[in-house]
């Protein structure tokens, strides 16, 4: 008998969270504020089902129902993407600057 | 355009980057590369989405412009966005990644063909089942965060909201979600895929509103979790790997979170999602107890000369710090004591502030050098060898009730034991109790100077005294 697919995607979703745990326990309680504005960036690849949607309209209609939403939730994920990823950097950068100067 | 196998190859690199930018986050000096590992991730998955579908009509140019619409809101945002209100920008972000799984997961429904699920009313049973918990999950994520924002902003009162039946009525909508979801995979409705994002959208209202100001710590990392698991469930609907491992970590990131904050307040989870915690219950009592103790009140003078003639001081900083924008008057202060000899370090407790790590990045933004920054457990030890601890913004965390008297609400809580320092500056505008809503034993010690006044102006006076 063959194997679900499915059980290799939720094979990969079990492990992943136990990378995840062990991973997020490692970060320094002093960067717990950018873990957060990173995982809110990265879990915005929800961006690639949004874009699936998008482009699922021909090119007579571009705009259906289902379309609609994808470009709205292209634009929600975008904002995510770039807000989340940018303030991360802006913060992780201040915790450098001092560095450089006491050097 | 290219082969399913290979774009599935490259979700799973951009996996791994996101990985890699966690991991990044271990130590300052690895955490901007780790940042730079996730946006070449996410570049990764976009392009790959873009060349597996290759449709390049009409429609890719206003899928380019929306990604620009929205990534100029995004980084305007970013840059503008004080330090102060990283809270409230996370919350409404994690907002946006709740709606965004909603809309997907009703796109998906609308038009299964495009992602290979099967045909409108005849959709795959297990697609079904993954969109519409993705779908409900990101409903929850979406308006619990609205709430939270709001909270944190100020536009709604950060005291709990509470009403009899709330947990019962919680409950009933939980189960009815559940039926909902086996009902529409019975029989394909539209009509009960819709109810099931109208009542999720509900339950996170109502899961929030009863959660006070103080507890944002473990709401704004709860949500974080939803987003994740919203995220994940979207993934297996459209079985690509990148979200999965995304969603999976994200989701075990914010439950660690929450396990941290609540450890830290010795709160159980459950306590807190059950919320009412800090309603005032108590407060004629404590205004007994106030009018009965003596206190000792100095000014700026007194501080300064205090600080002057200490060899070791401990800043304690909190919420209230982050309020009067005190952080770089603080930074300011501590230079001037440094150029003095006097060594200056900083104590954070894990719930100082309203999201975890929200001081440790005020600090940082005022320059001040992370390794004087201290977490509770390594600095714990030092009070009682240092000569002046100056607490300024923070309350609750200092409160030697959490290890005196077992029937305070915070009995148990692990706190900073300020009060074994030589003397004890108090920073706070009156002698309100703090958000657990009972009184401060360190008020009322022989030790502690309170300095009534706002944080940056009794800072700013105190530099002023210390030349």
């Amino acid at each position: 008998m063959e194997i679900d697919p499915f059980i290799f995607r939720l094979s990969i979703f079990i492990l992943s969270i136990f990378i995840g745990y062990y991973v997020v326990w490692s970060v320094t309680p002093s960067l717990h504020t950018p873990l957060m504005s990173v995982t809110n960036a990265i879990s915005s690849v929800i961006i690639v089902g949004a874009i699936i949607a998008a482009l699922a309209g021909s090119s007579e209609e571009v705009f259906s129902i289902s379309s609609i939403f994808g470009f709205l939730a292209i634009v929600l994920a975008a904002i995510n993407i770039f807000g989340g990823f940018l303030v991360t950097q802006r913060m992780l950068q201040m915790y450098k600057k001092k560095k450089d100067k006491k050097k | 355009m290219i082969s399913a196998n290979l774009s599935a190859i490259f979700y799973l690199i951009s996996g791994i980057l996101f990985i890699l930018a966690l991991r990044g986050l271990s130590s300052p000096d690895t955490s901007r590369q780790g940042n730079y590992f996730g946006i070449v991730g996410m570049i990764i998955a976009i392009v790959v989405t873009f060349l597996s579908i290759g449709n390049f009509s009409t429609s890719l140019s206003y899928v380019v412009i929306f990604l620009i619409i929205g990534g100029t809101v995004g980084a305007f945002i970013a840059f503008r966005i004080p330090m102060t209100a990283m809270p409230e920008l996370v919350a409404g972000f994690h907002s946006l990644v709740g709606l965004a799984a909603v809309f997907v997961a009703i796109a998906a429904f609308l038009n299964p063909e495009a992602f290979n699920l099967g045909i409108v009313g005849r959709i795959k049973l297990a697609s079904l089942i993954e969109m519409s918990i993705g779908a409900s999950v990101g409903a929850i994520t979406f308006s619990g965060s609205i709430i939270a924002f709001l909270k944190l902003r100020g536009i709604m009162s950060g005291s709990p909201i509470t009403f009899s039946g709330q947990h019962l009525l919680n409950l009933t909508l939980g189960i009815g979600i559940f039926i909902l979801i086996y009902y529409l995979c019975k029989t394909q409705s539209v009509n009960a895929f819709w109810i099931v994002i109208m009542i999720s959208f509900l339950v996170g209202v109502l899961l929030i509103i009863p959660i006070g100001g103080a507890d944002m710590p473990v709401v704004i990392s709860m949500l974080n979790s939803y987003s994740g698991w919203a995220a994940a469930g979207i993934g297996f609907t459209l079985e690509n790997t990148a979200l999965i491992i995304t969603g999976a970590l994200v989701g075990s990131s914010g439950a660690i979170l929450s396990y941290i904050m609540c450890k830290a307040m010795n709160r159980s989870f459950v306590s807190v999602i059950l919320g009412g915690f800090g309603a005032d219950t108590s407060s004629d009592n404590i205004k007994e107890k106030r009018d009965q103790k003596p206190v000792k009140s100095g000014n700026a003078e007194d501080a300064a000369f205090l600080m002057k003639n200490a060899s070791s001081v401990i800043i304690v900083p909190g919420y209230g710090m982050a309020v009067a924008q005190a952080q770089h008057a603080l930074r300011e202060m501590v230079d001037k004591l440094k150029k003095n000899d006097i060594k200056v370090t900083y104590a954070i407790h894990p719930v100082a502030g309203r999201m975890p790590g929200h001081m440790n990045v005020l600090l940082a933004e005022a320059n001040v050098p992370y390794d004087e920054v201290f977490e509770l457990e390594d600095i714990n030890n030092d009070f009682a060898n240092s000569d002046v601890a100056f607490v300024i913004g923070a309350n609750d965390v200092t409160n030697p009730v959490a290890k005196t008297d077992p029937k305070s609400p915070i009995f148990g809580m692990p706190v900073l034991d300020v009060e074994k320092c030589k003397s004890v500056l108090f920073v706070k505008r009156s002698l309100s109790p703090g958000y657990a809503g009972i009184d401060n034993e360190l008020f009322y010690k022989d030790n502690t100077l309170m300095l009534f006044a706002d944080a940056k102006k009794m800072t700013e006076d105190i530099v002023k005294n210390l030349d």
